[in-house]
């Protein structure tokens, strides 16, 4: 384990190659007269020289460093980490969807256009909106396409609108979606239980402001139980409701965002839809929407005529225009198609329950040791403080690191802000009773070391190949690439 | 501590007023919750800020935080070692850590901010940043 991996660059000894190529049979054409001087050089400065074995085994060292979903319990909360099912590959990797070209006319590509109309209906179907535009590809992009949306839909009413209210509680992309999109954000404090207060939206909420963006549930993990009154009044001043679907795997088969209030949100496919996040992305965040908004949609959209054939439709004279080159991730939406129609309803519903069981399970166990930042039933994950641990000059960030040596994936570390020392977990349905129980053991066991030996945490981890990195300076002073 | 001759917000900004000009920055409770501080993000010189509105933020390497003028005025100085050294917001958020200096529009909007004991007995009641 302690064996640290030099880099590529120091494993490099002048001459050396890793293959060798078989001998011209055809007359030398100089590369240089043929591509001009300025486009040629005779060396690339630096390149490693290495032979084929120790690039094989350099590369397959580093990858033995990976921690994913599959190695181990990944309670990142907020990110839903939930296992990303191999079936979904198969499908992905079936030759007439993965070899497909987005140039192919509408009357040969007909299946893969049937899985993009499909997975719109499903969405719709989940989310209880009206309409969809799967471009978006990745949240973030999904919350910028929501307010240029709703931007274009005051405009359309030749209304001006300066703000969009924020919760205290937001993701960091909230607010700045809404800087992106031309809003200026205005923050609405959290009320003692964690939630959107109606007094504080009352003074806040008004002709000025497009819209409210919430996440629900929030990033506590506790469902804005007052969400139908919050968009009466948001929609009573003139205004839009936006949900950051982020959370949306505490919702899916039990309850519609459509139906309580929302008028346009976006979903992450790669957290609750299980295709993969990060290196096996690209993320996908598609966009739904009420009716009113749908004229605005980026354009083009699928649509399927009375014979059954679809057709990619471009004339949308309101769109806010394209987001994303052709139909957004392809394969992220088979993907999700996949995982939606292999559950079916009554299985979203049980993936649902699972999330929010185990969530509260966790919740359950860990009380007594660590203090909840606010006492309220967890949806799909729950948020602690460090309040307890702080006390023995332990912080939030030094009980993730001393999970490492427990084998464990950090939780979520000092997110939502409005929590002190926040300590964020998210279980996701993947875990078995037997993981969460080993997790939790790991939990309670770093809690008595903190009042027994507290050095030991925040010396933490002690088992990997380097321990505490300066994050100030590499942050500060950046070195960005290797140089000889 | 908390020097007595500074003014403080609720939002853990202090400003020092001499005459009609007056100097910015983030308190010691500030740099301490947001930790080791790597970036600084402040107006030009001659931007107009306006009361309790943000007008720059501090990134560190657990959280990005607005920070918010405390007072309406016009920007005349900006702390020209800050971009390079933004650690100096840690170590002396009262002193050479200071963000910039304003041209006051309205002292008297002073009035409501906090004096340094006021600011104290406020942190002590479990502020959160």
């Amino acid at each position: 384990m302690t064996r640290n991996e030099g880099l590529i660059f120091e494993r490099s000894s002048p001459g050396k190659t890793g293959m060798e190529l078989s001998a011209l049979d055809v007359p030398p054409v100089s590369a240089k007269e043929l591509l001009g001087e300025e486009f040629y050089r005779s060396e690339i400065q630096g390149f490693p020289e290495v032979s084929e074995l120790e690039v094989v085994r350099h590369f397959t060292r580093l990858s033995t460093w990976n921690y994913g979903i599959d190695t181990g319990l990944y309670p990142l909360g907020s990110c839903t980490m939930k296992y990303n099912p191999r079936v979904n590959e198969t499908v992905a990797a079936l030759e007439g969807l993965a070899t497909d070209h987005p140039y192919t006319p509408e009357s040969l590509a007909q299946g893969c256009l049937k899985v993009l109309a499909q997975t719109a209906r499903c969405l719709i179907e989940i989310t209880g909106m009206d309409a969809i535009s799967l471009q978006p590809a990745a949240g973030a992009q999904g919350e910028l396409t929501g307010l240029l949306m709703m931007r274009a839909y005051h405009k359309d009413r030749n209304e001006q609108r300066r703000y969009i209210l924020v919760p205290d509680s937001a993701h960091g992309t909230n607010p700045a979606s809404v800087t992106i999109a031309g809003y200026e954000a205005r923050n609405l404090k959290s009320n003692d239980r964690g939630c959107v207060g109606l007094e504080e939206l009352g003074r806040a909420m008004t002709e000025e402001v497009a819209g409210l963006m919430l996440t629900n549930p929030n990033t506590l993990g506790i469902f804005e139980d007052q969400i139908q009154e919050i968009a009466r009044r948001v929609h009573a001043k003139g205004g839009l409701v936006y949900m950051d679907g982020a959370n949306m795997n505490a919702l899916v088969g039990v309850a519609r965002p459509g139906e309580f209030g929302v008028d346009v949100m976006h979903l992450n496919l790669h957290k609750t839809f299980s295709t993969p996040h990060g290196g096996g992305g690209p993320g996908s965040g598609p966009v739904a929407v009420k009716k009113i908004l749908e004229p605005f949609l980026p354009a083009p959209i699928i649509e399927e005529d009375a014979e059954g054939f679809y057709r990619v439709n471009h004339d949308r004279p309101k769109s806010i225009g394209r987001v994303r080159a052709f139909y957004g991730n392809f394969g992220m939406a088979v993907r999700a198609l996949a995982y939606i129609l292999a559950y079916g309803p009554q299985g979203l519903r049980q993936v649902t329950e699972d999330a929010v069981l185990n969530a509260n399970y966790v919740l359950a166990k860990l009380r007594s040791a660590y203090e909840l930042a606010y006492d309220a039933p967890a949806m799909h994950e729950c948020v602690f403080s460090d309040r307890r641990q702080a006390q023995h000059g332990v912080r939030t960030g030094d009980i993730a690191k001393r999970l490492i040596d427990y084998g464990f994936h950090p939780y979520t570390v000092s997110f939502p802000l409005i929590v002190s020392g926040a300590m964020m977990i998210e279980p996701t349905e993947s875990a078995s009773k037997a993981e969460l129980d080993a997790f939790i053991d790991a939990m309670l066991s770093i809690a008595r070391e903190v009042e027994e030996d507290p050095q030991i945490v925040t010396s933490a981890p002690h088992t990997t190949r380097v321990t505490r990195l300066d994050e100030a300076t590499a942050a500060r002073k950046p070195v960005l690439r290797w140089k000889p | 501590m908390y020097p007595e001759e500074f003014l403080y917000t609720q939002d853990h900004e202090w400003i020092r007023v001499d005459g009609n000009t007056a100097s910015v920055g983030i308190t010691d409770h500030a740099q301490k919750e947001l930790g080791d501080i790597v970036f600084v993000e402040l107006p030009q010189v001659g931007a107009h800020l306006t009361a309790k509105e943000s007008f720059g933020t501090v990134e560190s390497v657990k959280a990005v935080a607005d920070i918010y003028s405390p007072v309406t005025g016009e920007v005349i100085a900006v702390n020209p070692k800050i971009q390079n050294a933004p650690e100096l917001v840690n170590s002396d958020p009262h002193g050479e850590g200071w963000l910039i200096q304003l041209e006051l529009k309205d002292r008297s909007e002073t009035d409501r901010l906090m004096s340094a004991e006021e600011y104290e007995a406020y942190l002590k009641g479990g502020a959160a940043h």
